[in-house]
Parts: structure tokens; C-alpha cells; sequence
């Protein structure tokens, strides 16, 4: 790869650790709220999990930049200004019950396993090499969040109620992760798997599925919350949140 | 300053494996670093000892516990030029963890993962034993537990919950 090639990745690559780090945020926000204890324990762990990946793909950009890797996650994470974040809106929405918060997890995580595949077939060895790893991980999220998905769609009126109201409110944001990462468009073929090539699979995929577990899927009308330039109401929010202990003492030793 | 030993003065490589075999892994003390298949390599970079070790799960907060310990480790042998090297490729699996490290798994109460050759989601179906009693009546509670690598169940026999290490 060309310099400009490897910087796009390096967008590219950005991008993806932003939606896993953010993910990662909102899920650790159920810590000592989950409905049950169990699912207090399942949540902190998609965090960790989450946000682990994220560190992988910044060490991964940092590679690729001449960065320092053991020092570029946490000025991207802890340093940088909401509106440099390139997640999609879907991951920053805030929480809202359990049933919303479980349901965007199984979309994600969804979106994320045909991601990881073709991820896993780069010619870019070291992306490769890591996505081959994180896919394994993550089928222990998807078998959590489809065994869920199922149990609360067809669970009591109020539980179906919530998970419909969940798909509705989430819908037009999960059909962004279909649009191209930034950078996807400056990189030659083989480096990575075309997001919107993606995207049939994944919808047939889910769309089955919430039909079994007793879902409509919203009419698709609704405008596609897609663009990663734009940060959603709540992102400035977070960021100050998550950013406010390290930018206290920037130089702290932990 | 850092004065480097004689290269004649360097321990043997069972020596190192050896020494290795006594760091604990950090969150499970029972078992140790080598045979849970952490630690991968060793070679030579001059006078530097190189320790190329993977992490079970990606997210595994005690990773960098596991790197400082075995450079402790490794001090305590007389080597003081070492560094640990980080490798993802190719991915930590649970097939790495030696028949001896299973049984103190399951010693510990922890049942070992079972053996799955690369087809995870089947062997999840599998009964999983329950490490106290031996009986195969157990229901999965979590797919999560207090660790990344382990699951939560209950015995249905002798009603225990008990973890088990996820197959990966």
C-alpha cells in the first residue's frame, strides 16, 4: 500500500474502533442497573469486550501511521473532540431500556460477523490476523443477544412491546452500518469487504430472525441514519463524560 | 547502567521454560502461564531474551499483569535483558491448554473447556459436567461470567453454580 492508502485505512480502521469503543461505553453504563444480576455481569462484559477490540483496530491505525500504538488509543480516546469521533449514530444513541440496549447489540454484533469474515480474508495480514480473533469472540455475543432477542420477543406483551418499540426506534440507525466506513472508497479491492456488499446479507439475516422472534420490521421510509461525519444530540455528552478524569491530568501515570 | 551477562553465562532454554512455568496466571493461580499456552516462543534478539506470549482473549485485562510478571520471572533467574513480545497471529485457542492444566481447571471447580477442533457453537451444545459431582444435569446461566474466559452454570444434581472456561 501507498501512503494515501494506508491513511485511509487508517480512517477506515478509526471508524470501526470509534463504533466498538462507544458501543463499549454504553453497554459499561448498565453496570449496577442490569434487570438481573446475570445480565449485570453480561453487559460488563460485552463492554470489556468491546472496548478491548477497539484498542486492537487504534493500535492497528497507529501502525500504519508511524504512531506510537501504545500511546495512540488513549489520545484518540481520551483527547480527541466529540466531533472528530467518526461513529455511527446507532452506537451513541443513549441506552434506554434493556430491551433497546440488547436489541442494537444483536444488530451490531450481526452486522459485525459478515464484517469480520471478510475482514479475516484481507490481504493486509495484520488486519486479517486480528480479525480472525475478534470473530470468534464475538459469536459468544451474537448467541447471548440472539438467545435474548428471541426470549423477549416472544416473552410477556410488555417484553414484546418493548423489543418492537426498540426495532422501530433503531431501524433507520442499523441501516447505516450498510454505508461505507470512511476511507472504504481510497482503498484498492482485497484490503477490505465493501460495506454496502454487506448489507443484503445482513438484512435478510436479521430480518429472518426478528420475524421468528415475533417482530415487525419498521417500513423502510424512514430516513437511513448513516453519515459518520455528523454526531448525533448525545455524542457531546459521552465524550465529556468519558473524557473528563484523563483531561484533569493529562499526564497522570496510571 | 545495564551491564549485559556473558553470552556463555545464559541459562539453558529448559531453564527458561522452566522458570516460565512458575508465573501464575493472574487470575487463575492454579494453573500457570505455559501450560495454559500463553507463552508461544522464546529466542534471541543479541542478548536479549524475547518471550512472544498470546493473550487468551482479546479484552484480557490481565495481560499486562502477565507481562510484568514474567519479566519478574525471568529476574529472578538472573535475566535481566528480556522483553515480551505480544502475538495475535495465530489466535489463542483453548486447545493449547495441556491435559495437566484441564485437571487443575477442574480441580479448582472450574470446568475445562471442551475440546472442540474448530467448531465452536457445536460443542456448546454438548452436556457440560459439573467439576464437583460429575453430573452432566447442569443448565447453562450466562454466557458471561467474572472473567472474559468464563461461562456461568448451575449444577441441577447438587445445585452448585460453577464456571466453566469458554472453548475458544
Amino acid at each position: 500500500m501507498n501512503a494515501k492508502q494506508k491513511a485511509a485505512l487508517a480512517e477506515y480502521l478509526i471508524a470501526l474502533a470509534d463504533d466498538e469503543l462507544i458501543l463499549g461505553h454504553r453497554n459499561s453504563e448498565w453496570t449496577g442497573h442490569a434487570p438481573i444480576l446475570e445480565e449485570d455481569i453480561a453487559f460488563a462484559n460485552l463492554a470489556l469486550d468491546e472496548i478491548g477490540h477497539a484498542r486492537l483496530w487504534y493500535e492497528l491505525a497507529a501502525d500504519l501511521l508511524g504512531a506510537d500504538r501504545t500511546r495512540f488509543p488513549d489520545q484518540q480516546v481520551f483527547f480527541r473532540p466529540a466531533a472528530d469521533f467518526r461513529s455511527l449514530q446507532l452506537v451513541e444513541l443513549p441506552k434506554g431500556d434493556w430491551a433497546f440496549s440488547m436489541l442494537r447489540q444483536y444488530l451490531f454484533d450481526a452486522f459485525e460477523q459478515h464484517r469480520l469474515v471478510g475482514l479475516s480474508e484481507s490481504s493486509h495480514m495484520p488486519l486479517a490476523e486480528i480479525a480472525v480473533r475478534v470473530r470468534n469472540e464475538e459469536l459468544y455475543h451474537l448467541r447471548h443477544t440472539r438467545a435474548w432477542v428471541t426470549r423477549l420477543g416472544l416473552g410477556t406483551e410488555e417484553s414484546q412491546a418493548r423489543m418492537q418499540a426498540a426495532l422501530d426506534a433503531l431501524w433507520p440507525y442499523a441501516r447505516g452500518l450498510g454505508a461505507a466506513l470512511p476511507g472504504e472508497a481510497d482503498l484498492p479491492l482485497g484490503i477490505v469487504p465493501a460495506s454496502a456488499a454487506l448489507y443484503p446479507a445482513w438484512a435478510a439475516e436479521v430480518g429472518a430472525f426478528l420475524a421468528e422472534a415475533g417482530l415487525r420490521l419498521p417500513s423502510e421510509t424512514a430516513a437511513v441514519q448513516a453519515d459518520r461525519a455528523v454526531r448525533s444530540e448525545y455524542m457531546q455528552a459521552l465524550v465529556t463524560e468519558m473524557q473528563e478524569v484523563a483531561r484533569l491530568d493529562p499526564e497522570a501515570e496510571w | 547502567m545495564v551491564i549485559s551477562r556473558p553470552a556463555a553465562a545464559r541459562p539453558s532454554e529448559a531453564q527458561i521454560w522452566e522458570a516460565l512455568a512458575q508465573v501464575p496466571d493472574p487470575e487463575m493461580p492454579f494453573v500457570n502461564l505455559v501450560e495454559m499456552g500463553i507463552v508461544r516462543q522464546l529466542g534471541w534478539q543479541g542478548a536479549r531474551l524475547q518471550v512472544t506470549i498470546t493473550p487468551t482473549f482479546a479484552a484480557c485485562p490481565a495481560y499486562e499483569v502477565m507481562q510484568s510478571d514474567i519479566l519478574a520471572g525471568l529476574q529472578a533467574l538472573g535475566l535481566e535483558d528480556a522483553e515480551v513480545l505480544v502475538r495475535h497471529n495465530p489466535p489463542w485457542t483453548s486447545e493449547w491448554i495441556s491435559a495437566e492444566a484441564r485437571r487443575k481447571l477442574q480441580t479448582a471447580g472450574l470446568a475445562p473447556p471442551p475440546r472442540h477442533q474448530g467448531d465452536l457453537l457445536t460443542v456448546l451444545m454438548d452436556p457440560v459436567a459439573c467439576p464437583r459431582c460429575g453430573s452432566e444435569q447442569t443448565s447453562l446461566r450466562n454466557s458471561f461470567g467474572t472473567t472474559p474466559c468464563r461461562m456461568i452454570y448451575t449444577c441441577n444434581d447438587c445445585r452448585e453454580p460453577f464456571e466453566m472456561f469458554k472453548p475458544l
